[in-house]
Order: structure tokens, then C-alpha cells, then sequence
């Protein structure tokens, strides 16, 4: 066992003393999910925290000393981290900390992106906040600016760092291949402004995670330590996360939305070329939390007592049937023949098209399965989040 | 009990819901249900910043994927022509935002600017005295029938609006003051010279879009019955409703949407925000919003391929759609003791006969945008759908089909207790000067008048108990 497992499971072991009880008589209990998701969650943010400060420190030394040498480095660190953080989108649409109130979701991952809101596009060379000398560059204006006038309007987060990195992307088999010289003084307008610019933003995206991190930090009065006591109404939130990317976001606005228009304004990751990389982490993530398993930056594997199990207990069919369902979408997805923006392109028989089909129609049956595992353990107000008590 | 039992007491309870419609006239009692599902089987259990953004929960996978759609091109930005996309070209030449979420945030509503800015979810309608053709609000003649502050490159924007606030204090019985702020509106650095000098201007406030589509679908005849009752209870309240002109259905029909109920359907609605705030042309409303002295507008660059709208059919009606399913949330501490409390405050004071709170749909007037899973719902909307007279302080003095300068609708309550989730702030009213339940309360005046004294006598805890009913909603 490795030293870092060792220790979160000596740290969860307490906390799991209630469902314990319960478990030894039936299996697996409703606690015991809990705290293993708690845990999924932790090193989920904790993975995303590592990935975004080698990005951070990537950056750093790319507008330092700005070449292609150092531009290609940042953005695979960008690829790198964005692993990490597609698997936790999977805890998202229930109104936790990362979507609550005070949420960072939208400073961070939000999309689509009008780029023309952050920096020039082709036809427009004065466009953007970097081009607005009169806009200050710092973590508080950025995020006052985000989503400002327009859900649109994004001025943070990874969507707006892969601009930064790559531009805007004209090619038809690869991604944006922005200049690194857009970051040196004399070669592009606002040069000093662009590099500040993207150091301030990564920031921000740090900041984010840190505090995301320390609402899941096992041990402290913080929203772990509340959710790991919610018995079956945290059970419910986890699974409300899972049917909500599986539908709505993945199958629907992630892939839907972009196989009925084509374009590829409706993707994702359109910048970088990444969306194949985002639904299948998207999918991913959502087997996670199913199996109660996480594979690690580090190749280690967490592993606990899954919902699967819980299902199982109360109806093996249904369970069973889930986890078909769940693997049959992580499967499809990752067969999507990258670039998205050229799969979706086509007629009706077009080969991506069909591809990315099939994965919207194994995530419309895995939402459907879910809510009847759901069923299963007593769960039926599936929408979101409970009444506030 | 059996899930067929339980069905068959929920239907009585909608039996008796209307049974008793009547009674909640008379104001006195709550109902024997207060609805803990808004929208009836679309109703979704939601709450923080997503809140309003889910699609009805009765809703099919076909009509899911149309959700979706709808929902790209509500919340994406439309672009000034000539541009390289194909989907979203034709903003402006004059236009407000650049996409229905531009004020619609997150499915939600509008708020004033802040001080300094323009402002975006509050638009400014425009007119002279006299009707148009259709019996609506005569133009004013140079900039038309809204301001519009923004502008595609090279276009004029037709200005700026200045927006100064005037205190107006209070106190209740119980000796505690209160403040309330009056916004006065007025506009400079006009694009296209001074505007005519009998020009009125109506500040409307972008409200929150769930449960649209099943006001939509309240039966014709249940909107006039509120109004008939209304009258023959000889109380100074007495309600009336609108008649509009509806494009799709080139008629004459009952006004439900806009704060004055100067829009009769949803299709309307939309494709009227398309053109009047964003520029975008469509079948309904093809012509670009340029009055004839507006020549820069007139000249500008148009989207939309060989003279076609720059909004299609088949895309107009997925927004359309889209708006139509949009679910209420379920009610929030609908048991607590305060909230009860302050139910039965709310129908004690005389709310309940504006704020009408139960109907069941009938059907929608397009059944092609919108779905079968809105019909047959009780829905607890909490509106009369009428104009009243609601005094001189919050008077526009700007006549909108039938509604009087002194007239308003009845807007819905549901939704506006997850406000501050969704939007992050609870800005009330047609141009959202209250801040919060009780402001908008304080501001009623006219035939609520009545109502508003009621609360005035209410002592804090009765006051808070209200407010918190409203907000459970």
C-alpha cells in the first residue's frame, strides 16, 4: 500500500464507524459510498491541483523567455491537467462546492467561449481584454469581467488559457497554432499585456482548485465533513451528479448541441483539438464514482466500497445493467476518431457522426439506468439538490 | 398507500384546487393544497446556480435533444455580419445583447446596471401618443419602438441611459422606517438627434424564464373568469386582461407575457427579444429595426444567406421550445411553521385574489413548439395574468394595447426565491427596483392598495413570514 492510500484510508476509517454497522449485516453500506466518494473527490482536485501548477510553472517559464520549445511545453501540461479535471465533472449538478453559490465552475470551466471577448481574432486585431489597455489585468478584475454581458462573455478558466495557447483553430486535421511570438514585445501588439494575461489567469485557475481541494480535505468542519454525515441525501447528490453529466451535459450540450449544427463553435475543447479527450474523461468519471474507483496521475488506484455494490445488494440485474451501460459509453466515447470538430461533420452515415451517436445514445440509456438504481436503494427525487432543510 | 391511491388523491386535490378558486376570491383561507410541485409533472427538484436551466421531468429523449439545442442557440453570441460562421450571423445593426442569455442569465433574470454602466437585462420601450396599426404603442419616430445602446461596428448605438434614484421612506404601523428607491430614467448622447418631445418611455426588467411554457397553456376561459369574478366581487380590485396582436397567428389574442401582458404567446415573445434586443430578423419579424433617419443602420451589413431571416424556422422554434420547457423547482420548506404562517398571511391579506395561485393547463396554442408534457398540469404560477391599476408610484404613463399608463400584469411569484441562487441578487419588479419580496410589496398601490395596508399592520415576525412563504414558492 502505498504511503498516500495508507493514510487516507486511516483518516476515513472514523468517519466510516456508522455505515460500518450496517455494512457488516447487509454488505456494503450507504456511508461507506459516501466516504469512498469523499475520497474520489479529494484526489480528484488533488490530481487537477498538481496538473495546474506544472501548467502554472510551464507558463511561468513560457513568458519568461517566450519560444515554441516553451509554448508546446505549456500546452501539453494543459492536456496534461485537463486528464485530471474531466474526471471531476462527475461532481458537479448538485450544488456543491463547486457549483454552489459561491461555486468557481463557471470562472473555471465554462463554455462555449466568444474568444473575441479575451484577446484579437482573425478580422478583429484590437479585440479583447488583452487589447484593452485600459482594463487591468489582476485575479479580481478577470473574474469580475467573466461572464459579463453574455454567458459567453468567458474571460477565465481552462476554456480561455487554451485560447491563450493555442488561437483560434483554422486547420482541418489539427488544433489553433497561435504564434509564440504573439508573446514577444515588438512582434505583437500588447505582447506584455498577453503574457501577464495568461500568468493571471493560470492563477486564478490554481486559486480555484485550492479552494475546491480544501472544501474535500478529510478531517476539517468543511463540506466533506457535512456530506459524509447526509446519509441517503448525499447518496442522492453523488448519483444527481452522475445522471446530470451522463444527459444533460455530456450527451446533450457537449455532443448534441454540435452534431446539430456541425460547427465547431459547439465543441468543447475547440482550440486545442481536446473534446475527444473531455468526453471520454467526462465518461470516465462518471465509471469512477460507479466503481468507486479512481486510477490516479501517479498510476496508483484508489479503490472502496462503490454504489455498484450498494445496488447489487438491493437488485443484481439492475446493477449489472449499469455497469454494462457505464462501460459501454466509456468504450464508445473512446473510439470517437479525433478531431471532433471533423467527426461530427457530414451526412447521416458519416462514420464520426455515427460514433458520436452511439455515445449519446449509451449516456441517454446510463441516465436511465442510474435513475433505477436510484430506485433501487430508495432514491427518487432525482432532479437536483433537495429541498433546503 | 398504494401509488394508485396516492394518484387519486392528488386528483381529487386538483378537483377541489378548482372547486375552490372561487373561495380564494373571497381571500380569507388557504387552499387545501399549496403546491409542493409548481409545475405538476414537470416540476424538478433544483436549487442553486443551475436552478432554472433544467428541462421539464416528464419530458421525452427526442424532445431532451431539442431541449439542448434551443438552449445553444438561447445562451450563444450571435456575431456582427459578415462573419465566418454559419450557425449565429446578423447581430445588430442596433441591438441591446448578444444573446438571449446576455439578459436571461442562466435562464433567470435581469438585474439594473450597476452605477456607471448601461444597462443589459433592463430595456427602455419606446412610443408617442397614439396606436399603430395593430392597436399597440405608436413608434417613436426616429428611434422606434425600444433603446437600443449598443451597435455594431460602424453603426451609431442610439445612445446612453441615465438612470438617477430617488428616495422614498416609510414606516410601518409598527414604528419601523423603511426606504424605498425610485429609479427616473432619461437618456443622453443620442445617436440620431433629440427624440420627440411627447416621447414615453417604459423600463422593462428581463424576468426568469421556468414554467413559461405552462402559463402558455392556462386555458383562455380560466384568465377570464379571474376577471369576471373579480368585478363581481364589488371590491376595488378588479383586474382585466390584455389583447394583442400575436404575429404567428396574425390575431388579435389575450396578452400573457411582458410586464404590461403586451405579448400574447411565447413564439412572439421570442421572436420580438430576437429582433428589438439582438438584431436578429426572423419570419415573424423580418425587417431590420431601423427607422428611416437611421441611415448607418439602414446601410449595415446583413446576415442571413440571399435575403433568407437571419433566424430560421426550424431554429426559431427550438428556442421557442426550449423557453416552453423549462420546469418550475419544487417548492422549498413548503411545511416549515413560518411559511405556513405566512401562507396564511398571504391569502388574509388579499393577496391570493391577484396572486392567484392554482390552474390546470390545457393545451398549448403551437403544439409544435412546445409539449404534450405540459398539458393536463396543476400548476401553482400564483398570477391572474390581469392589468391592474397599480397607483402612481410605479405608473410608466405609457398605454400598451389595453394596459393603461397606470396598469400592470400580475406577475407570476414561483421561481423568486431561488433568485439569489441562480442570479445572485432578487431584484423585483418591471424594472426591478425593489430589492426583495418586501420592497416589491411596499411599491403595490392602486387597486392593492388594501393589500398593502394589511401589511403595514403586520409586525416583523408576520412581515418575515410573508416574505418567506413568497420566497418557498
Amino acid at each position: 500500500m502505498k504511503k498516500r492510500q495508507f493514510l487516507q484510508t486511516s483518516l476515513a476509517l472514523p468517519l466510516l464507524a456508522a455505515g460500518w454497522s450496517r455494512a457488516q449485516a447487509q454488505g456494503v453500506g450507504v456511508g461507506a459510498v459516501v466516504a469512498q466518494y469523499a475520497a474520489l473527490v479529494h484526489a480528484g482536485y488533488e490530481d487537477t491541483l498538481a496538473g495546474a501548477l506544472e501548467l502554472q510553472a510551464a507558463v511561468a517559464a513560457f513568458v519568461a523567455q517566450p519560444s515554441q520549445a516553451g509554448l508546446d511545453k505549456a500546452r501539453q501540461a494543459w492536456r496534461a491537467a485537463r486528464e485530471s479535471y474531466g474526471q471531476t465533472e462527475a461532481f458537479r449538478f448538485y450544488g456543491g462546492p463547486i457549483d454552489d453559490e459561491q461555486g468557481p465552475e463557471g470562472r473555471m470551466n465554462a463554455w462555449p467561449m466568444d474568444e473575441a471577448y479575451v484577446d484579437y481574432v482573425k478580422g478583429r486585431p484590437n479585440a479583447g481584454l488583452v487589447n484593452d489597455r485600459k482594463v487591468l489585468i489582476t485575479k479580481s478584475e478577470l473574474a469580475r469581467f467573466n461572464e459579463r454581458g453574455g454567458e459567453e462573455n468567458i474571460c477565465t478558466g481552462w476554456h480561455a488559457i487554451e485560447f491563450l495557447l493555442w488561437g483560434q483553430d483554422f486547420s482541418a486535421e489539427g488544433a489553433g497554432n497561435r504564434p509564440f511570438e504573439d508573446y514577444v514585445d515588438g512582434k505583437q501588439a500588447n505582447a506584455d499585456r498577453r503574457r501577464q494575461y495568461l500568468s493571471v489567469v493560470t492563477e486564478l485557475l490554481v486559486d480555484d482548485l485550492r479552494y475546491l481541494l480544501g472544501a474535500w480535505v478529510p478531517g476539517l468542519r468543511n463540506y466533506r465533513e457535512r456530506f459524509e454525515r447526509g446519509e441517503l441525501e448525499s447518496l442522492r447528490k453523488i448519483i444527481v451528479g452522475l445522471g446530470s453529466l451522463s444527459r444533460g451535459e455530456l450527451a446533450g450540450e457537449r455532443m448534441e448541441v454540435a452534431l446539430n449544427t456541425q460547427d465547431q463553435e459547439d465543441e468543447h475543447s475547440c482550440f486545442s483539438d481536446n473534446t475527444h479527450r473531455d468526453i471520454v474523461n467526462n465518461a470516465l468519471g462518471i465509471e469512477n464514482v460507479w466503481l468507486g474507483r479512481y486510477v490516479r496521475r501517479d498510476g496508483s488506484t484508489l479503490q472502496g466500497a462503490s454504489l455498484r455494490e450498494l445496488v447489487a445488494a438491493r437488485d443484481a440485474e439492475v446493477a449489472e445493467r449499469t455497469s454494462r451501460q457505464i462501460a459501454a459509453s466509456v468504450a464508445a466515447a473512446r473510439a470517437i476518431q479525433p478531431p471532433f470538430d471533423r467527426a461530427i461533420v457530414g451526412g447521416r452515415d458519416a462514420p464520426g457522426r455515427q460514433q458520436v451517436q452511439k455515445t449519446i445514445d449509451s449516456l441517454v440509456q446510463q441516465s436511465k439506468d442510474l435513475v433505477a438504481a436510484a430506485n433501487a436503494v430508495g432514491i427518487t427525487r432525482l432532479t437536483l439538490v433537495a429541498p433546503k432543510k | 398507500m398504494k401509488p394508485s391511491t396516492v394518484k387519486r388523491l392528488l386528483s381529487t386535490a386538483a378537483a377541489l384546487a378548482l372547486a375552490t378558486g372561487a373561495a380564494w376570491l373571497q381571500a380569507d383561507e388557504p387552499p387545501a393544497v399549496s403546491g409542493e410541485r409548481p409545475g405538476g409533472d414537470t416540476t424538478v427538484y433544483a436549487s442553486g446556480r443551475n436552478a432554472f436551466s433544467f428541462p421539464a421531468a416528464n419530458l421525452g429523449d427526442e424532445e431532451r435533444t431539442r431541449f439542448v439545442v434551443g438552449n445553444s442557440f438561447f445562451r450563444r453570441n450571435w456575431v456582427e455580419a459578415p462573419s465566418s460562421t454559419r450557425a449565429r450571423d446578423g447581430l445588430g445593426p442596433h441591438f441591446i445583447a448578444r444573446s438571449c442569455g446576455g439578459c436571461h442569465e442562466q435562464d433567470g433574470r435581469g438585474a439594473p446596471p450597476a452605477p456607471g454602466e448601461q444597462p443589459l437585462g433592463l430595456l427602455l420601450r419606446l412610443s408617442v401618443p397614439g396606436r399603430n396599426a395593430q392597436g399597440g404603442p405608436k413608434d417613436e419616430p426616429i428611434y422606434g419602438g425600444q433603446f437600443n445602446n449598443a451597435a455594431v461596428q460602424g453603426v451609431r448605438p442610439e445612445g446612453e441611459v441615465v438612470i438617477r434614484e430617488r428616495a422614498v421612506p416609510g414606516r410601518f404601523a409598527d414604528g419601523e422606517p423603511y426606504t424605498l428607491r425610485q429609479p427616473l430614467y432619461s437618456f443622453r448622447k443620442l445617436g440620431y438627434g433629440p427624440m420627440a418631445a411627447n416621447t414615453m418611455a417604459s423600463p422593462r426588467l428581463a424576468p426568469q424564464l421556468p414554467g413559461v411554457g405552462l402559463l402558455e397553456a392556462i386555458p383562455e376561459a380560466e384568465i377570464l373568469r379571474n376577471a369576471r369574478e373579480q368585478a363581481a366581487a364589488g371590491r376595488p380590485v378588479r383586474g382585466v386582461p390584455n389583447r394583442v396582436w400575436d404575429a404567428p397567428s396574425q390575431q388579435m389574442k389575450l396578452g400573457r407575457f411582458g410586464w404590461k401582458a403586451n405579448v400574447a404567446s411565447l413564439a412572439h415573445q421570442t421572436a420580438g427579444a430576437f429582433l428589438g434586443d439582438m438584431g436578429i430578423t426572423s419570419s415573424l419579424f423580418p425587417t431590420e429595426a431601423c427607422s428611416a433617419s437611421q441611415r448607418d443602420c439602414l446601410a449595415a451589413p446583413r446576415g442571413g444567406q440571399g435575403g433568407a431571416p437571419e433566424i430560421d424556422d426550424e431554429t426559431l422554434g427550438h428556442v421557442v421550445f426550449y423557453q416552453a420547457t423549462l420546469a418550475p423547482a419544487a417548492r422549498r420548506d413548503a411545511e416549515a411553521p413560518a411559511v405556513r404562517r405566512g401562507e396564511a398571511l398571504f391569502h388574509a391579506s388579499g393577496c391570493a385574489v391577484c396572486h392567484r395561485p392554482s390552474y390546470v393547463t390545457g393545451d398549448s396554442p403551437d403544439p409544435a413548439l412546445a409539449s404534450p408534457a405540459l398539458r393536463g398540469q396543476t400548476i401553482w404560477p400564483y398570477t391572474d395574468l390581469l392589468l391592474h391599476d397599480m397607483g402612481p408610484g410605479l405608473a410608466d404613463g405609457r398605454p400598451d394595447y389595453q394596459a393603461s399608463g397606470r396598469q400592470w400584469k400580475t406577475p407570476p411569484l414561483w421561481g423568486i426565491g431561488l433568485l439569489p441562487d441562480v442570479n445572485r441578487h432578487q431584484r423585483l419588479l418591471h424594472d426591478g427596483r425593489a430589492r426583495g419580496v418586501l420592497e416589491a410589496l411596499l411599491w403595490h398601490g392602486g387597486e392593492a392598495e388594501g393589500a398593502r395596508q394589511q401589511v403595514l399592520k403586520l409586525d416583523r415576525a408576520d412581515r418575515e413570514a410573508l416574505v418567506k412563504f413568497v420566497e418557498s414558492l
